[in-house]
């Protein structure tokens, strides 16, 4: 029997051992808070104000000219756009890199799972082995690779790039939720003369949308959060969001603008913390079922 | 089944597009960089074969031999102290607690965001002059020093705790619905043995958590071998060599030093620890589900 819940009811004596495990709590959440909180309240701050040193101090003011800065006119070298463009980048890379990964591995679990073609377990043993590998290793040969057909430094690239290496994750997936998929359900319907393609649209698609939304938020997430990849592939017109926030901390001159650098932070981190926020027991059923591999 | 043959076809060519991503992406750009790692490349791919001498020349490098110590410090401390405090949390949630889903949302939230940004904000947090440090001995603690990030000794351990902060939540969900799985009879049984409940966690819940805890495990170490963002955001590999990672070695050597033999014989040496790394448990698992028959 799984429970969503711990059995019996909640005991009502407070004893020391409660008091213990509440104060575990209490300093775990502090520990995982504090970041956020020095975040916020440092990217309200003025310099002056932060060059005082009381980093947990609540700012005196509200001054939001951090954001407005680091939003668009944060300098990365000597271009002084702020982080709007990367931002967009990465709307403009992640959005089509998801909607393309989630149909390109649903059909590939559609396909290794029910229909299991000749050397479907070839194919889905390499996927895995791929997956575990270090990109490192595919970095060059894929560089060189793609400046041959022009797709080096280009937003087509990036999204090619991040649809080959999000292949394993999500045909996994598809799979492993197709599995369960009662057989009989495609017999029946080949026996009337369905073919593959409509099988999968009119009748496993509908039933795999939980697995979509699931993907879509995992995919979503890994590829709005990657930098190896945008760095590498994308090219100076597309940098996404992560790679100009690195930029825009860590190659600057001169006295380094802290607020600034934090709003731009949390502006970078904000879209993932709101699907993650606002779907709460969807991402981390995503979570499970990516670690329940092996 | 009359229908079988032509059907089978279409399912082949909807993989088609796949095959060629693992037999073109995944094995032939490895099997180009295997290559280029035995060539005295440099900018661009050479054919001259060399043999050996780029790993010869990996493993006189002191930066190279500096980042798998660093890699192998950070990867033993992050992992056990997500899986740690990971199960630490699941434990602590799992006793009937008020607010749990807030707690739950608390520890997990990190985990949402990226490498870079958790690499900057620890930055920011243990900056010594405007950080941490600098607000404790304001409140009258003036030896205090909180100065990993710039101190070559302990910048490494700045990696661990911002790694952890960002990871355990991961250990803390998966632990958590193993936990559930448990029935509640073993609980009973156990209270009317009289075991203490942090016994019950260690002797009878823990073990049983195993594969679960295991699998997180694996998805931590895998995560290990790629270090790159978090170091190139936080440290960018510094004080000096303390905190250089062989994923940011290579990627140096590839795009910033055009030492491309050399970094791609590093490269190769980290596909041969992955394999070496994940080798025992992939044997494990075939020899369980052999076992069990259903192999």
């Amino acid at each position: 029997m799984a429970r969503s819940h711990p059995n019996g009811p909640r005991p009502t004596q407070i004893t020391a051992g409660r008091i213990g495990l509440y104060a575990f709590l209490f300093i775990a959440a502090l520990f995982f808070l504090l970041p956020l909180y020095t975040m916020v309240v440092t990217s309200l701050k003025t310099m002056d104000e932060i060059r005082l040193g009381r980093i947990f101090a609540l700012p005196e003011t509200l001054d939001f000219s951090a954001w407005i800065t680091a939003w668009s006119g944060a300098c990365m070298g000597t271009t002084c756009v702020g982080i709007r463009t990367g931002f967009w980048n990465s709307v403009a890379i992640t959005v089509p890199s998801v909607a393309l990964s989630v149909f390109v591995g649903a059909v590939n679990g559609y396909a290794l799972s029910l229909w299991r073609p000749r050397w479907a377990n070839v194919l889905f043993g390499l996927l895995m082995a791929g997956g575990l590998i270090p990109y490192q290793i595919f970095l060059y040969p894929m560089v060189r690779a793609m400046a041959n057909v022009s797709l080096y430094n280009s937003l087509a690239g990036i999204i090619l790039v991040h649809v080959i290496f999000g292949l394993p994750l999500v045909t996994l997936l598809f799979r492993n939720y197709f599995v369960s998929v009662p057989e009989e359900l495609c017999k029946a319907a080949r026996v009337d003369g369905a073919g593959f393609w409509r099988i999968f649209f009119e009748i496993m698609l509908p039933i795999a949308v939980p697995m979509v939304v699931v993907v879509s938020m995992l995919q979503f997430t890994g590829i709005w959060n990657d930098f190896l990849l945008g760095l590498v592939f994308a090219g100076r017109d597309n940098l996404p969001m992560t790679v100009q926030l690195n930029n825009i901390v860590n190659t600057t001159m001169g006295e380094r603008n802290y607020n600034v650098n934090m709003a731009a932070t949390i502006l970078t981190a904000i879209v993932p913390l709101v699907i993650y926020f606002l779907s709460g027991r969807w991402f981390v059923r995503g979570i499970a079922a990516g670690a329940v591999k092996g | 089944m009359p229908i079988k043959r032509k059907p089978h076809l279409s399912a082949t060519f909807a993989l088609l597009p796949t095959w060629l991503v693992a037999v073109v992406v995944f094995i032939g750009t490895m099997a180009w960089s295997i290559r280029l790692s035995f060539t005295n490349s440099t900018l661009f791919p050479s054919s001259t074969y060399v043999g050996l001498a780029q790993y010869v020349k990996l493993f006189s490098s002191a930066k190279w031999l500096a980042s798998l110590q660093n890699v192998l410090i950070f990867g033993v401390l992050y992992v056990a102290g997500c899986l740690l405090l990971g199960f630490l949390l699941a434990a602590a949630l799992d006793r009937k607690i008020r607010f749990e889903s807030a707690f739950r949302t608390i520890f997990l939230y990190p985990y949402a965001m990226s490498f870079v940004v958790t690499g900057l904000i620890w930055q920011w947090m243990l900056n010594p002059t405007l950080g941490i440090q600098a607000s404790v001995r304001s409140l009258g603690w003036e030896t205090f020093v909180l100065d990993w990030v710039v101190n070559r000794d302990m910048a490494i351990y700045a990696l661990v705790l911002a790694g952890v902060w960002q990871g355990a939540g991961l250990v803390m969900v998966i632990a958590l619905a193993g936990m559930r799985g448990i029935e509640a009879e073993q609980w009973k049984a156990a209270r009317i043995d009289g075991i203490p409940v942090w016994r019950i966690y260690v002797s009878i819940i823990l073990p049983q958590l195993g594969p679960a805890l295991a699998a997180a495990g694996m998805l931590l170490a895998m995560g290990v071998i790629k270090t790159y963002d978090i170091v190139v955001a936080m440290t960018n590999g510094g004080p000096g060599n303390s905190t250089e990672v062989p994923a940011k070695f290579i990627m140096d050597n590839l795009f910033g030093r055009q030492n491309l033999g050399l970094a791609t014989a590093g490269a190769t040496v980290l596909v041969l620890g992955v394999i070496i790394a994940v080798a025992p448990f992939r044997y494990a698992i075939y020899m369980r589900n052999r076992a069990k028959g259903v192999a």
